[in-house]
């Protein structure tokens, strides 16, 4: 018998799968399909203060081996999820969720958190800095370690519950951005969000996406990310979750190797409605192949 | 929403550039004509959005045009090869409100969804007058086996090879009156459609989509009545929902 639990911040998990925000909605579309109460937890849509549409379409191209996807945050606004979203969530997860929150200005960020930190089933904030800073110029608050350490000292003012930040894999050292939002006092990280990535459509000799650039994920980003999860790993005290292209078991335990505690699995659920649950049904043989009896005893094991 | 394997029975070119795909596996997924699949084809990361020409108790048929990657890739399958699809997407074509005497208009590669409504019309004794436009007469498709299900069958080519010179609504200029009207095609004509219709019908629409069963809003658009996913809330909108 093998041990897939893992605890992420006090909270124990029943399997480290958490399937990534923006790729699982709140739930609904995947409990049509299956139990989603298997799931160790997933993160929501990311949410900001006010309602946003997003970007125009197309959003959408395909990629050797992944996807590019120019969504713009779009949701209904924390009011709509704590008024809609999260009691319908209620009815088909009973576990700790968690909630995935943007924002464009440190105030919206710590607003939404604040509006958000009554809510029951929050487990964890995941405080994504990929937005741009549109005070700070319009560059995302990931790609500066002091806009990001600021987020994380705003919202920790306003919440008891652990603080993830989900980092940018698009700046020039990783690891100089985790230390700041751990030195802020940020209680875990996450990482990484999509590439920055293009695609021209030949026909047209115009990029697919009508925002020009996306978001690049799916299983050619996962070298990228098991790198830098083992260099935040290496570099902070606080916990990793793990993310990017990941869509296998096996994958699964590549991230945890480089350290990371949880992992989500984002794109995969895409073209597989039923990833999440498969790999998550995968784990005990593939951890028995390689001979892991405890998942959690492997947590950095590549160092 | 069910994901099935299907196996392919036939894949042959019926116009240019145009194939019929008829599948054998389990069809009891697919709840409503109007709906569409979603394929996955090797080598390609994301699976593809047709929308389904007919279905009966386990036979599936795809009309589709060779507009890109992936439904080149679709061409080049040969009969006996399975395919992994999610059949039952989106909410199809509500034939409730069509009345006595519906009009269907269908433009190129958006004429196979209307195959499916057409013979469910008839099916509730409703007398439904089809409107087929193409560029040229080498792209016409289906217009015998639109008549063969007993509809009236017009026929509009923009070089006026065949049938009405013309677009789909100059053809409707030779048309009595008509109860409601079901259109898929490319956006300009359903554009003209909107503005050249005076009763009101239902529009199916078209978008690059990332999962197909509405949980990662790539395909979302803007509507009367808020925003809605192509996907799942669509593909088929209300004349009143559109915003263009």
């Amino acid at each position: 018998m093998v041990n897939t639990k893992v605890n992420l911040l006090g909270i124990e998990l029943d399997n480290p799968i958490i399937p990534a925000s923006g790729t699982f909605g709140y739930g609904y579309e995947y409990a049509e399909l299956y139990d989603i109460n298997c799931l160790g937890s997933f993160s929501f849509k990311g949410t900001t203060l006010e309602p946003r549409f997003g970007n125009p379409t197309p959003r959408i191209a395909e990629c050797a081996s992944g996807m590019i996807n120019s969504v713009g945050l779009q949701n209904p606004g924390v009011d709509a999820v704590i008024a809609h979203e999260l009691p319908e969530l209620k009815k088909h997860f009973h576990k700790p969720v968690m909630a995935n929150v943007c924002g464009f200005s440190v105030e919206e960020y710590t607003e939404v958190c604040r509006r958000l930190d009554g809510e029951e089933q929050i487990g964890w904030f995941e405080v994504n800095v990929s937005c741009p800073n549109v005070h700070g110029g319009g560059l995302s608050f990931g790609t500066s370690p002091e806009a990001a350490a600021s987020v994380v000292r705003s919202v920790k003012k306003v919440t008891t519950k652990p603080i993830i930040i989900k980092l940018s894999p698009n700046v020039t050292d990783i690891v100089t951005i985790a230390k700041a939002c751990e030195d802020a006092g940020a209680d875990g990280i996450s990482l990484i969000n999509t590439l920055l990535g293009m695609r021209i459509d030949l026909k047209t000799k115009r990029p697919v996406v009508a925002n020009k650039m996306g978001g690049f994920s799916g299983p050619a980003v996962k070298p990228v990310a098991v790198r830098m999860v083992y260099q935040v790993y290496d570099a902070v005290k606080i916990p990793v979750v793990g993310m990017g292209g990941v869509s296998t078991a096996e994958d699964v335990i590549e991230m945890m190797l480089a350290g990371a505690t949880a992992v989500e699995v984002g794109t995969a659920n895409l073209p597989n409605p039923y990833a999440s649950k498969e790999i998550i049904d995968a784990l005990p043989a593939a951890m028995e192949k390689y001979k892991i009896k405890n998942l959690s005893d492997i947590i950095g094991g590549a160092h | 929403m069910k994901q099935v394997i299907f196996k392919i029975k036939e894949n042959t070119p019926i116009a240019k550039n145009t194939y019929k795909m008829v599948l054998l596996g389990d069809t009891s997924g697919v709840t409503n004509c109007g709906q569409f699949v979603n394929i996955a084809l090797e080598g390609l990361y994301l699976r593809r959005p047709i929308s389904v020409c007919d279905y009966e108790d386990g036979t599936l048929t795809l009309v589709y045009k060779v507009v890109g990657e992936g439904t080149e890739l679709m061409a080049k399958l040969v009969a006996g090869k399975e395919l992994d699809i999610l059949v039952g997407l989106g909410n199809g074509y509500d034939t409730k409100k069509s009345g006595d005497k519906p009009l269907l208009l269908g433009g190129g590669v958006g004429v196979p969804p209307l195959f499916a409504l057409c013979k469910k019309l008839i099916g509730e004794g409703k007398k439904p007058t089809v409107i087929l436009g193409f560029n040229t007469s080498d792209e016409v498709f289906y217009k015998e086996e639109f008549e063969a299900l007993g509809a009236t069958v017009l026929v509009a080519t923009a070089d006026g090879s065949v049938g009405t010179k013309g677009f789909v609504t100059d053809a409707m200029k030779e048309l009595d009156t008509y109860t409601y009207f079901y259109t898929c095609g490319p956006m300009p004509m359903l554009k003209a459609i909107y503005a050249a219709t005076n009763t009101s019908g239902q529009f199916s629409f078209e978008e690059r989509m990332g999962c197909g069963f509405g949980a990662c809003m790539g395909c979302s658009c803007k509507t009367n009545f808020g925003n809605k996913r192509v996907c799942k809330d669509g593909p088929v909108f209300e004349k009143e929902e559109i915003l263009w």
